[in-house]
């Protein structure tokens, strides 16, 4: 790796998204690796290593990596860490560009439309709301239009302009 | 003590047990809870693409809640932390809650700060009181184990939540067990994540994740693992099954939900706490019930 190839604007734009800042403050002492639940049964998963490569400016190889969408989300980094640089943050600020750079995942992706197209994330309809009137539990509804306005979706999880349904 | 109840997307299709169980033990310890069929998504799901649209998302349910003026109450871990987290990032970042505000406007809400967010569990243990649970206990469980399971977003982020509990040595839920007479399991995996947040990317290593409790627990022979999250039982009692067969293992740890112990304590039967709809039921303990 040349240190000269790395892009060193990375590391501002990744502290410039909500969360992101605390990157700059890591020491690289890798207590969150050692917390990681998920590094202990996928040892190529190091945080402490995405932090590295963010701070050395190595865009393409971390917004494309496949191990950024392999974070629990649990947040045990973010209690142990000495630094506060909260990396379950970081690493949202980091998959949010990844995001937008076209790099997520299907399944990453398939909680906005199924929102625009249910208003949740499991479709409730007569068989859910029986099922619950039998037990005594009280209807649920879909209101999708709520988040087709929020996140500026139609219905059928298209964004707006993207051509008839 | 009144609440708006926060069902959330899976829990009021995919664990009405859980839901049930817990309907009944609140209105036993005299909690009223108060349902509104516009809250749906608490928003966390779009994080990993999107945080602007999750906190957005995040935001409406603040503002109905705002509207109903009663804490939200959420029985989904991940629901509950998403939208403590929330509250406390719109309450310290006023230009945030202005950004959200603009958005919200056009589905005629508006987010201010000051909404207390909740778990069910810790609503119980801050509104009742564990002494107060337990003097309310007319069954004995003792003779049966439990494995409490806090998950992560029951504890952590700990800065936003309403520190009730150490995240590094949490205690609560074992407290709850114990109020019942039965024993509450320490384990080596106590504090582990089950694995639920990335299933949809890696089901493979979310199995590995959730195998390493469910073996350690077959081996200690629980009565059940208690558990206080959707996802969390996703993980252990939906994809039990499957774990076994990718560990070429085989597994049968009964799971339950902590609410249908503390019903059973509290004198419930296993029907009226959704015990039938268990996939890997306690046998052993619903024998005992029923003699």
């Amino acid at each position: 790796m040349r240190l000269n190839d790395g892009d060193p604007g990375f590391k501002h734009q990744v502290a410039a998204e909500p969360g992101g800042a605390g990157l700059k403050a890591c020491f690289a002492c890798a207590a969150c690796t050692a917390r990681c639940p998920v590094a202990g049964h996928l040892p190529e998963y190091d945080p402490r290593r995405i932090i590295r490569l963010t701070l050395l400016g190595r865009r393409e190889e971390v917004l494309a990596s496949p191990l950024i969408w392999r974070c629990s989300a649990c947040y045990s980094c973010a209690e142990v860490c000495p630094q506060q640089v909260r990396f379950t943050d970081v690493l949202t600020a980091i998959k949010n560009l990844a995001a937008r750079a076209g790099c997520a995942p299907p399944a990453a992706r398939a909680g906005a439309s199924l929102l625009a197209k249910h208003g949740r994330l499991l479709p409730v309809g007569e068989f859910e709301n029986e099922k619950r009137a039998k037990l005594g539990l009280p209807a649920v509804e879909e209101r999708p239009q709520d988040f087709q306005r929020l996140l500026g979706m139609a219905p059928e999880g298209r964004e707006p302009g993207e051509g008839p349904a | 003590m009144k609440a708006l109840m926060f069902l959330g997307c899976t829990v009021p299709v995919r664990n009405l047990n859980y839901e049930l169980s817990a309907r009944k033990v609140a209105a036993r310890l005299g909690l009223e809870l108060v349902d509104d069929p516009a809250l749906a998504c608490c928003g966390f799901p779009l994080k990993g693409t999107d945080q602007a649209a999750a906190l957005t998302v995040a935001a409406r349910a603040l503002a109905q809640a705002a509207e109903h003026g009663l804490p939200l109450v959420s029985l989904c871990s991940a629901c509950a932390a998403h939208l403590a987290e929330a509250e406390h990032r719109l309450k310290a970042d006023p230009e945030a809650a202005a950004a959200v505000n603009e958005r919200l406007a056009g589905v005629g809400l508006a987010y201010r700060p000051g909404v207390r967010v909740t778990h069910f569990m810790r609503f119980l243990l801050s509104e009742v009181g564990l002494e107060a649970i337990k003097a309310r206990m007319v069954r004995d469980l003792s003779g049966f184990t439990f494995a409490p399971h806090y998950g992560c977003h029951y504890l952590k982020p700990s800065e936003a939540l309403e520190g009730l509990d150490d995240p590094e040595d949490p205690q609560s839920l074992a407290r709850l067990i114990q109020a019942t007479g039965a024993r509450a399991l320490m384990h080596p995996s106590l504090k582990e994540c089950c694995g639920g947040g990335v299933l949809g990317v890696d089901e493979e290593l979310a199995g590995r994740m959730a195998g390493a409790k469910l073996k350690e627990l077959g081996a200690a022979q629980v009565t059940a693992l208690a558990l206080v999250c959707p996802f969390c039982n996703v993980m252990y009692e939906g994809q039990q099954k499957k774990i076994a067969k990718s560990l070429e293992t085989k597994l049968a740890v009964p799971v339950v939900y902590l609410t249908q112990v503390l019903g059973l304590g509290l004198g419930m039967s296993p029907e009226e706490l959704g015990l039938g709809l268990n996939r890997v039921k306690p046998k052993e303990l619903l024998q005992a019930m029923a003699g």
